[in-house]
């Protein structure tokens, strides 16, 4: 018999994330815990990326959504902000996923967030051509968690992740 | 134990962001360029995420003592302009570019210092909004110094636009540094610091910190600019027709 907390696991593997569709709510590292009360209840622990990130609410909903059709009957959504979440959390598989998208994945260590004034991240990988040659339009992209770079050779402009 | 002061300090941090949000909100689509655009509204919606955060522990807190169903929407959206008790500053008009980055600059190098100190404090939840919201106020430091340097160092008229900002908006730095008996951080020891930062990046920007001057105060009691009751009435005008309304 498939152990009941891998169950849900795989139910939640199956939940995109509205802004960036390719990934899923795992491979954010969002999931925090999962607590199975009894045989119909559970209780999902997700921490928002960013405080104000908007795709919270939706993301609550379709994971009750979800869970309810696969017969859980009482499921409870709550929020923890500590550990603060961070890009170092995010999955190998979610990286990847990203870069075929065409958003380069943040890079590994979030300790170096801490920049220099007029400092940029450098050494961004183009998704499109995989050149370094790249620098940063601006430091805050379609969404908070994303910058903005352009590429200097293929002069593509492209979404990097940002460390966080 | 529950007290009234947590609960007041909460109101305060939650009330400074939501106002500042507001305001800064007025330049989602009048940026001076889209990229700029997008950064002071990327800013916001963090400060927004802050405010909600402190709003909704406020709530608990507030239910919890008092026995009352407060939500963070009831908290925002249905208290009047006396039981506000943000700073100041944030509720001024934004003025030219300038103005809002030089207030951005001000508020988030306070910010910093301030939530530095609250992520250390016994309060949990308080301590993990503030080590959550840390990582986003670095990037607002950043940014806005970037700009008050830009601007203070630029042409001729960038930099007389950055001086008139430091005039109007000077005399509203000092209550950051009023202590006060709701404070959960003796936050006249932040001042020096404060001050240092700002004097390294006017440095850099050519500009310099006024003399002595007379500061304002009154945002932490309840007792607001003319401006306050604007910002209010607009942002709670449909929650007060239609009470409870839902997306
Ligand atoms: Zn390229």
């Amino acid at each position: 018999m498939i152990n009941p907390k891998d169950h849900i696991y795989s139910i939640l593997e199956k939940i995109f994330d509205p802004e960036i569709p390719v990934l899923t709510i795992i491979d954010l590292g969002i999931v925090r815990d999962v607590i199975i009360i009894d045989e119909q209840t559970i209780e999902i622990v997700i921490t928002p990326t960013y405080s104000g990130c908007p795709a919270m609410d939706v993301i609550s909903f379709e994971i009750k959504l979800a869970l309810l059709e696969s017969g859980y009957k009482n499921i409870k959504v709550t929020y923890t902000l500590s550990p603060a979440w961070t890009t170092d959390w995010m999955s190998e598989s979610g990286k990847r996923k990203l870069l075929e998208y065409g958003i380069a994945p943040p890079k590994k260590n979030s300790s170096r967030v801490n920049k220099m004034l007029f400092e940029e991240e450098t050494n961004v990988s183009c998704p499109q051509c995989n050149s370094s040659n790249t620098n940063q339009l601006s430091e805050f992209g379609s969404t908070a968690c994303k910058s903005l770079y352009k590429c200097n050779d293929c002069n593509e402009v492209f979404d990097y992740f940002k460390c966080h | 134990m529950i007290n009234q002061k947590t609960i007041n300090a909460t109101l305060h941090l939650a009330d400074t962001t939501l106002i500042l949000a507001q305001k800064n909100s007025e330049w989602c689509a009048h940026g001076p360029i889209l990229e700029q655009d997008i950064a002071i509204t990327n800013i916001t919606l963090d400060l927004i995420g802050q405010s909600r955060m402190f709003y909704q522990y406020a709530a608990e807190l507030i239910n919890e003592v008092e026995n009352k169903n407060e939500t963070e929407d009831t908290l925002a959206y249905f208290r009047s302009e006396r039981e506000f008790k943000n700073f100041l500053i944030a509720e001024l008009p934004n003025g030219d570019w300038a103005q809002t980055i030089l207030r951005q600059f001000f508020f988030s190098c306070f910010h910093q210092l301030l939530f530095e100190k609250l992520q250390h404090i016994e309060d949990k939840q308080i301590s993990a909004i503030a080590v959550k919201s840390l990582k986003e106020i670095n990037y607002h430091v950043k940014w806005s110094s970037e700009w008050v340097i830009r601007l203070g160092d630029g042409t001729l008229e960038s930099h007389s636009r950055m001086v008139k900002a430091i005039e109007i908006l000077w005399p509203y730095t000092g209550e950051f540094f009023n202590a006060e008996e709701n404070d959960l951080i003796e936050v006249k020891k932040i001042k020096s610091n404060w001050i240092q930062k700002i004097e390294a990046v006017f440095f850099e920007a050519n500009l310099l910190i006024p003399g002595n001057v007379f500061m304002q105060t009154g945002g932490k009691q309840g007792i607001h600019t003319e401006h306050l009751g604007y910002i209010l009435t607009e942002m709670q005008s449909l929650q007060r027709a239609y009470p409870g309304l839902e997306w």
